[in-house]
């Protein structure tokens, strides 16, 4: 199914965001610029290898960048409203009520001294609207609720961390989420501690979850066979760039940048015992990236162009946008692999 | 010299926990493990379970970092417990590591080349300097990395997929007879999992018997041979590892592996499961089968007896412990 | 690499126009003086030190140090060049930091005692880290009966009002030297490094690399010497400045109260004598002012040096650009 047929309600645009890092060698450039539009009701996975800047570009949505980091520029429009312009007080509003985090090692975070409820609790008296406070009883209606949404007993209320496993603590972080029904849900590494078991129940809550409420989310995970269980588009970064926008189907069945296509042939399987796919990590300087196409020091396929020319992401057919020289447009419109072309002629 | 490696006889440990308001608690970290690894051919044995499946407590057990608490652990035919230090010493220069953990096994205040540095001196692998730089060479060249300049580069330098192939080609400059492998590769990107599961081959095609441990089916059923999967410290499943994979007939391997995501957006889980509360938390479960909480074709027998292992499916050596295969009851159940 | 395929040039629109890439501050406004150790409060006490310490050295070279000692009884209460005494009497070149009530230059009183002072510091410092990592290290490695006595013995020492002790000690000793005063100094100098040390220690000892060490066959004194201590180097370096300071401190301290090591030219020594002397009354507000200023220096290069460290240590303090 199409998503482009769709007429969608956009819910998060980011444009061009820039987030580097300062040493003293030079600015390490963590995101550098990226484009993405996140959909209503969707699961938008963001996948990549450590140091793409993934978990990067989900802290400066947030606007969580500490120095030596800094958002360099860009936009992030949420609702129309770009959030970088927005002072103190206006982030505070926001987070939570209508952008939530779940971050990496968020079950590492929960606070040891205090019961669940009481967490909960904080989080929604924090980031609720001031000038309409819940009363006492509403917000413990709302935790009840919460917890009932993401499958956790009731006697879960007045527990202390410590005495949940990993799982639950997990979804006790989605219910924290989800407390003041936001419209955007970023979840960072969300199961990756997780055993394999109570990893399907997590992940399977929070597919209820955006069932029940409608949330948009974003994934970031590098798990491809939970972003094939769980999304509706990935984005695959390198670098701190885009390289690849698709739609899960695509993604698995033919994925059009050569960095994703290495992703996917490195997915092992339970179904047959296939050949391993080497590959080396990222080998150039983060402080100083390559004139022209950010992957081209280990694309199998790299021409002389790459070397001088950055490449534009285009969509190369409905639901697939890919960054890469690979692919041109013709004149009728249509876009044509010039390795084909190279063999047939 | 025995014709077996490895044999571990009824390993069991035993942890006493102080629980929350008082009383001690026994925790049954392993339940009389069992397992033979021979010498030759050499293979990939992997032990794979969820957390508190008891899987790092025989991976520490077996590297000597804790004692077993009943049960016996032969190497080369010697019992460990009752060895002299000298055999002892040969004990670790046979058995080695390779940890989790990439980065932290890394002393930040050298460079990498520290740990071949190490090791030979302590081993006294080398007579001389040359001899000692073709070594790291050779061990470096396994593991498919090249150049001496990776030695004087700075942990932090390296990527976690080059550190653990170090730790790899370090394990392999003492020739030993097994490598104790827990969790390499989880720490490591995806993509670049593929070169570490890919030495472990080669090494193993050199000689070297390796012990996976892992929580990953997928790595598992690309490389090893035999599997041992694990559930709350007692053997649930074991065979060769296209069999139990492919074919599972414990109802816990059987979860486990419709629970692994498959990465085909068309092939989605089936259904959902619940997972009882109660029992997402451990149970030290003193008797019967510690999978009866969650099982779906449990019996009341499960509840009073541990089943032994049973024979399933086709090849020899592929044992479920579950009282489903038990043929006595088949036999009566029939009639 | 793979070999760039040459492929036959396309009847399509031309390639579009190459991406200038945002320009990051790059090369030319850092240079390799820009690493974090060389920022500038680091830079600043490092370099109050170096020049206090190399008064020292320099000093006996253009300016006669014994003048710091002999009476010259023609040249008293001289002020120093450029003011006027209250008696009327101008301060010249002769003594440009001009002489106390026994004709003593106050220049070299500097030159000599400052450089005193430091030493005494330093090496009460380095006495109490050397105990410290032995300790330090003993407590934390093997744990047990051994961890709980050292411990119990740096608690007792840190709670001791340790200027009420060193004025009981120094009584005690007839004449005291500059060394012997160090010493004394020392006995609370250790508790603070044991303590530290210790904690880093136990963190070190289940580190992977400490596994992997005893897995590559180190004894326990390769483990204590190579794995950890040089990992220890930086809390060492802090440490080891935190504790002289509060050694010269102590030390000034104990000076100014006139149980200074005699025989040895002290800055603190030279306050004693000054308010000893009416020197207060008398006016002669150079002569315990000079050693004032001096200690003030002193210390805040100290403290510079402490803040810069621990910028180094923690980059969040480093100054982000906006």
């Amino acid at each position: 199914m199409s998503t482009t047929d769709k007429a969608k309600n956009t819910v998060l645009e980011v444009e061009d965001l820039r987030v580097y890092y300062e040493t003293p060698k030079g600015d390490v450039r963590a995101v550098d610029g990226i484009d993405f539009t996140l959909y209503e009701g969707e699961i938008l996975g963001l996948v990549g290898e450590s140091g793409c800047g993934k978990s990067t570009a989900a802290m400066g949505i947030l606007q969580l960048i500490v120095p030596p980091g800094r958002i360099v520029s860009g936009e992030i429009r949420l609702d129309g409203v770009n959030i970088l312009d927005l002072d103190e007080e206006g982030l505070r509003k926001l987070r939570w009520s209508k952008l939530a985090l779940i971050p990496q090692g968020a079950m590492n975070s929960l606070n040891p001294t205090m019961r669940i409820s009481q967490q909960i609790e904080d989080v929604i008296r924090q980031h609720e609207d001031r000038q309409k406070r819940k009363s006492k009883q509403a917000v413990k209606k709302r935790i009840l609720e919460l917890l009932q949404w993401v499958g956790l007993p009731e006697r879960i209320y007045d527990m202390y961390p410590h005495e949940l496993s990993g799982g639950m603590k997990q979804r006790a972080c989605i219910a924290m989420a989800i407390a003041l029904d936001p419209s955007v849900i970023i979840a960072d590494e969300s199961t990756s501690a997780l055993d394999v078991v109570v990893q399907r129940v997590v992940a399977q809550t929070m597919l209820k979850v955006k069932q029940a409420t409608g949330v948009s989310m974003i994934m970031i995970g590098h798990d491809m066979g939970l972003m094939a269980q769980m999304v509706d588009r990935i984005v695959v970064m390198y670098a701190g760039n885009i390289v690849e926008i698709s739609t899960v189907e695509h993604m698995f069945r033919n994925p059009g940048h050569p960095y994703a296509q290495l992703l996917i042939e490195s997915v092992p399987s339970l179904k047959e015992r296939k050949p391993l796919k080497i590959t080396e990590g990222i080998t150039h300087d983060p402080r100083n990236p390559p004139p022209g196409c950010i992957f081209q020091l280990r694309c199998p396929f790299v021409m002389e162009r790459c070397r001088t020319h950055k490449p534009v992401r285009q969509e190369i057919r409905p639901g697939q946008e890919v960054a890469c020289h690979l692919y041109e447009k013709q004149e009728d419109g249509r876009y044509i692999d010039v390795r084909d072309v190279a063999t047939n002629s | 010299m025995s014709e077996m490696l490895l044999q571990i006889r009824n390993a069991t440990k035993v942890y006493t926990q102080r629980a929350f308001g008082g009383g001690k608690r026994q925790v049954v970290a392993l339940q009389d493990f069992n397992l033979d690894i021979p010498h030759s051919p050499a293979t990939i044995t992997t032990i794979a379970g969820e957390s508190g499946s008891g899987k790092s407590t025989l991976a520490n057990l077996v590297l000597g970092f804790t004692r077993l608490t009943s049960g016996q652990i032969i190497f080369n035919g010697q019992d460990m417990t009752t060895a002299t230090s000298a055999q002892q010493r040969e004990y670790r220069r046979d058995v080695q590591a390779v940890f989790q953990d990439p980065f932290g096994v890394y002393n930040p205040f050298y460079r990498v080349g520290h740990v071949f540095d190490m090791v030979l001196k302590n081993f006294k692998l080398a007579p001389n300097a040359a001899k000692a730089r073709d070594m790291i060479e050779e061990a470096l060249n396994i593991v498919g990395l090249h150049g001496e300049d990776v030695l004087r580069k700075y942990p932090h330098q390296l990527s976690g997929g080059q550190r653990q192939r170090i730790m790899m080609a370090r394990a392999y400059m003492l020739h030993p007879k097994l490598i104790v492998a827990d969790e390499p590769v989880s720490m490591v990107d995806a993509s670049l999992r593929a070169a570490i599961l890919d030495v472990m081959m080669r090494l193993r095609d050199n000689g070297i018997s390796f012990l996976y441990i892992t929580h990953d089916l997928s790595t598992a059923y690309q490389i090893g041979d035999r599997i041992f999967i694990l559930y709350q410290g007692a053997i649930a499943e074991t065979g060769s590892t296209l069999d139990v994979i492919d074919r599972p007939h414990h109802p816990y391997v059987q979860l486990l592996v419709k629970s692994v995501p498959v990465p085909d957006p068309n092939i989605k889980w089936e259904g959902t499961i619940e997972l009882p509360a109660e029992e997402e938390m451990r149970t030290s479960q003193k008797s019967g089968c510690r999978f009866y909480p969650r099982c779906p074709e449990r019996m009341d027998r499960c509840l009073t007896s541990a089943p032994a292992l049973y024979p399933v499916g086709y090849s020899e050596g592929h044992v479920a412990s579950c009282f489903l295969y038990d043929k006595k009851v088949k036999a009566s159940s029939i009639q | 690499m793979a070999t760039v395929p040459q492929i036959a040039p396309n009847p399509v629109p031309p390639a579009p126009e190459p991406v200038e890439a945002v320009q990051p501050k790059k090369m030319g406004r850092f240079n390799v003086w820009d690493t974090p150790w060389f920022n500038t409060r680091l830079l600043v006490g490092v370099g109050i030190i170096t020049v206090i310490l190399f008064m020292g050295v320099i000093g006996p070279i253009f300016w006669d140090t014994d003048l710091a000692s002999e009476r010259n009884l023609e040249a008293r209460r001289l002020p120093p060049v450029g003011f006027t005494s209250i008696r009327g009497v101008e301060g010249t070149w002769d003594h440009p930091l001009g002489t106390n009530n026994f004709g003593h230059d106050m220049l070299a009183i500097a030159l000599v005692g400052a450089p005193n002072t430091f030493i005494l510091g330093f090496v009460a410092a380095s006495i109490g880290m050397l105990v410290g990592i032995i300790l330090g290290f003993t407590s934390g490695f093997m744990g047990g009966l051994v961890d709980d006595i050292i411990r119990l013995a740096a608690d007792i020492t840190l709670t001791i009002p340790a200027l009420m002790v060193l004025i009981v000690l120094n009584s005690v000793f007839d004449r005291i030297d500059l060394l012997t005063m160090a010493v004394i100094i020392s006995a609370f100098a250790w508790p603070r490094p044991t303590r530290q040390i210790r904690a880093q220690v136990l963190s070190m000892r289940e580190s992977g690399y400490v596994r992997m060490a005893r897995l590559s066959g180190a004894s326990n004194i390769d483990i204590m010497f190579k794995e950890m201590l040089p990992n220890l180097i930086p809390y060492l370096f802090a440490s080891f400045i935190s504790g002289a300071t509060g050694a010269i401190l102590a030390a000034v301290g104990l000076e100014t109260l006139g149980l200074g090591p005699q025989g040895a030219i002290t800055l603190g020594g030279t306050i004693y004598d000054a308010y000893t002397n009416l020197a207060l009354s008398g006016n002669l507000w150079w002569w315990w002012g000079v050693p004032t200023i001096l200690l003030s220096i002193m210390f805040v290069g100290l403290l510079l040096i402490n803040l810069g460290l621990d910028e180094i240590a923690n980059p969040r303090l480093r100054r982000g650009k906006k």
